[in-house]
């Protein structure tokens, strides 16, 4: 039994607008066991960002608020400590994050060099000259070729691919334990997608990192997570290992996304993809039995007026759901 | 369905972008070439997908096939029409049987029209029907077409989610009665469960109208499932086309192979088993293109021969075209 180096126990987040608050995470709870890497997949809006960011407390309070739960990392709850504690011991050093967009996450009037070197100056105290070999050495590991001469270049030298390992060799620079990826690839062409992937799948074996990866995307994490959260309106709906998510998806809204998915390995079937008819639901509205239920095409009366608990339906797996979709019987 | 007289046929098509220095003295002192000699046909009724990575060109294709960038050498003819030589009413006319629809659906609207404006916009352009009220009932069976209620042409696009922005794009493309439709990324910013809705549409439409469609599209496995032929661009210049399944089990060109053997399966038993091919390095500046084949710097079975001789365009198989010397 491996230890859980992050234990999150339902988490709430709430945005107080002028509209109104927006429930933007619902009671989220999960483990992330050392060494293995999870994906937290949904779509946009459903809170999977949100969650990462107020672990790291990164969310604007006003108008943020983290209204109940706890983030225990290490033994320490991060929702208990000193700001300061938490920026000089948690965030880049503990755990580093990694984000969307590479062409605005760098500040284009420093050089890349300047920029892989700040977080070495402030979290390990190092002088220019120790920071210059470890940012040479950063850039080597993420495979950026003649590290040495590109250390003095600006964002906008670099293309789109080569930016997202600057912003990858960055989050390694305290050699942290826990990488937090928020979409890094959705940004970039499928051949560079699985370069990162590649490279990602590399270091985890080489700096043994856990890993939280987010995504919208089913197929990118199908080769590179170990479990899978399933996010739904703030909520997760399910949370399985890698090969039940895929291979027997529980919920109705997996189960859609899948299906909504083609397949480039599979010729075209009968006819049209099944769409999830409607739209995510409006954050605004305090929710009210199953977020998922008028969309759902196996929704029964219990699911308008309570929602369902995430429950163990198997070793491992858990799903929160009135029906079991299996047999159609209500749960 | 498919009938066999193409509605599109694009001949050596290119498009440079003068690269200038100075400001008032402008010298032009190289190009990008964008597009570089793209020659295929579209029949009616099908779908042709355009495949590439970003900067490949294949939004500037789309574009110079419409005519909306205007082409630096060859031929464009839809319906029989050369676009390219076209003028004044006569380009009219023809722009009236091709639209496109564009990538973003929050950049393409304009925010200060209502939803009736803007969907009436090409009516009124192409002098359609000859009162405004005769237009907003046109506009109403549009919005309705596309699966929105036609209550909601008052309103203004930022009242409308991407998906529905979408529907309102497509509506717009549909107002003139096109033949043909260029589809540029339509569904790339939309979430997974909204893409398939608007892909459904699109399908619906086409069958309803035999409308034509160039899909142009970075999401390969979309690609597949909507497209009955397949092109494959790099750097301006189209290295294989096939039908679909022939592309996808039996892909020739290097560059096709790996970009399929890159995009995600969603199956994790098939994922680990999956022996990829990482292509290196990411696509040269289309301002100096490699000489020979372009994709020989990236390419793992490069020869000699091919940093110095451009590959022909030859028929490999039954409607299977490719340019590349291994093959």
């Amino acid at each position: 039994m491996t230890n859980n180096l992050l234990e999150v126990r339902d988490l709430k987040t709430r945005f107080h607008t002028p509209e109104g608050v927006i429930h933007a995470v619902n009671g989220v709870s999960f483990d992330l066991p050392e060494g293995s890497t999870l994906a937290v997949v949904g779509e946009s809006g459903c809170g999977k960002s949100v969650t990462m960011m107020s672990i790291l407390r990164l969310i604007a309070i006003p108008p943020g608020e983290i209204a109940s739960g706890s983030a225990v990392y290490c033994g320490v709850d991060l929702f208990k400590i000193s700001e300061s504690e938490m920026e000089r011991d948690v965030r880049g050093k503990a755990i580093a994050m990694v984000f969307q967009d590479p062409m605005t996450s760098l500040n284009p009037v420093l050089t890349i060099g300047r920029q892989l070197t700040e977080s070495l100056r402030v979290h390990l105290g190092m002088n220019p000259r120790q920071c210059q070999k470890r940012a040479v050495e950063l850039l080597e590991l993420v495979g950026i070729p003649e590290p040495v001469n590109r250390l003095h270049d600006y964002p906008h030298q670099y293309s789109g691919g080569m930016r997202q390992r600057v912003m990858i060799a960055m989050a390694l620079s305290c050699s942290p334990s826990l990488l937090i990826a928020d979409e890094p690839t959705t940004a970039l062409d499928v051949t560079i997608q699985a370069q990162i992937v590649e490279l990602v799948k590399s270091l985890r074996e080489k700096v043994g990192l856990s890993i939280i990866w987010i995504t919208h995307d089913l197929g990118v994490v199908a080769g590179l997570a170990d479990r899978v959260v399933v996010m739904y309106s703030g909520f997760i709906v399910e949370e399985a290992g890698v090969d039940d998510i895929y291979e027997d998806p529980r919920h109705p809204y997996t189960i859609a996304l899948l299906e909504a998915l083609p397949r480039v390995d599979r010729r075209r079937g009968s006819s049209r993809l099944k769409a999830i008819h409607g739209a995510p639901p409006n954050l605004l509205v305090e929710p009210h039995g199953c977020p998922f239920a008028p969309r759902c095409e196996v929704a029964v009366e219990q699911c308008s007026v309570e929602n369902p608990k995430l429950l163990q339906v198997n070793d491992g797996h858990k799903v929160a759901c009135w029906v079991d979709v299996k047999t159609g019987a209500p749960r | 369905m498919i009938d066999s007289k193409p509605l599109v046929n694009v001949e050596k098509l290119t498009k440079y972008f003068p690269v200038t220095r100075g400001m008032v003295f402008q010298k032009t002192i190289g190009n990008v070439r964008a597009v570089d000699g793209l020659s295929f046909t579209i029949a009616r009724g099908e779908t042709l997908g355009l495949v590439g990575e970003s900067g490949c060109g294949k939004t500037t294709a789309g574009r110079t096939i419409l005519g909306l960038y205007p082409p630096t050498s060859g031929e464009v003819r839809i319906d029989g029409e050369n676009l390219v030589k076209a003028k004044g009413r006569k380009l009219l006319a023809i722009r009236r049987k091709a639209q496109i629809i564009f990538q973003d659906p929050y950049a393409s609207l304009n925010p200060r029209w209502t939803i009736n404006a803007i969907v009436s916009e090409p009516l009124r352009v192409h002098k359609l029907f000859a009162t405004d009220r005769e237009r907003s009932e046109r506009v109403k069976e549009l919005i309705n077409l596309v699966g929105l209620s036609p209550r909601l042409v008052n309103r203004f696009p930022h009242e409308f989610s991407g998906g529905q922005r979408q529907r309102i794009g497509i509506a717009r493309a549909l107002a003139s009665d096109p033949l043909f439709i260029v589809c540029d990324e339509p569904i790339s910013a939309l979430d997974v469960s909204i893409q398939a809705q608007v892909v459904n549409l699109l399908e619906d439409l086409q069958d309803q109208f035999g409308l034509t469609y160039l899909f142009i599209a970075h999401d390969l496995s979309m690609v597949r499932h909507i497209c009955d032929r397949v092109a494959v661009m790099y750097l301006g210049v189209i290295v294989e086309i096939a039908e679909r399944n022939d592309l996808y089990e039996n892909p020739l060109h290097p560059y096709t192979k790996a970009l399929l053997s890159a995009v995600p399966i969603a199956d994790p038993r098939k994922e680990r088993a999956r022996k990829r091919t990482i292509l290196t390095g990411d696509v040269p500046s289309p301002i100096n293109p490699p000489a020979g084949c372009r994709f020989h710097p990236r390419c793992p079975i490069a020869m000699d021969r091919c940093r110095s001789e451009t590959p022909e365009w030859r028929e490999a198989g039954p409607d299977h075209w490719v340019a590349c010397h291994a093959v």
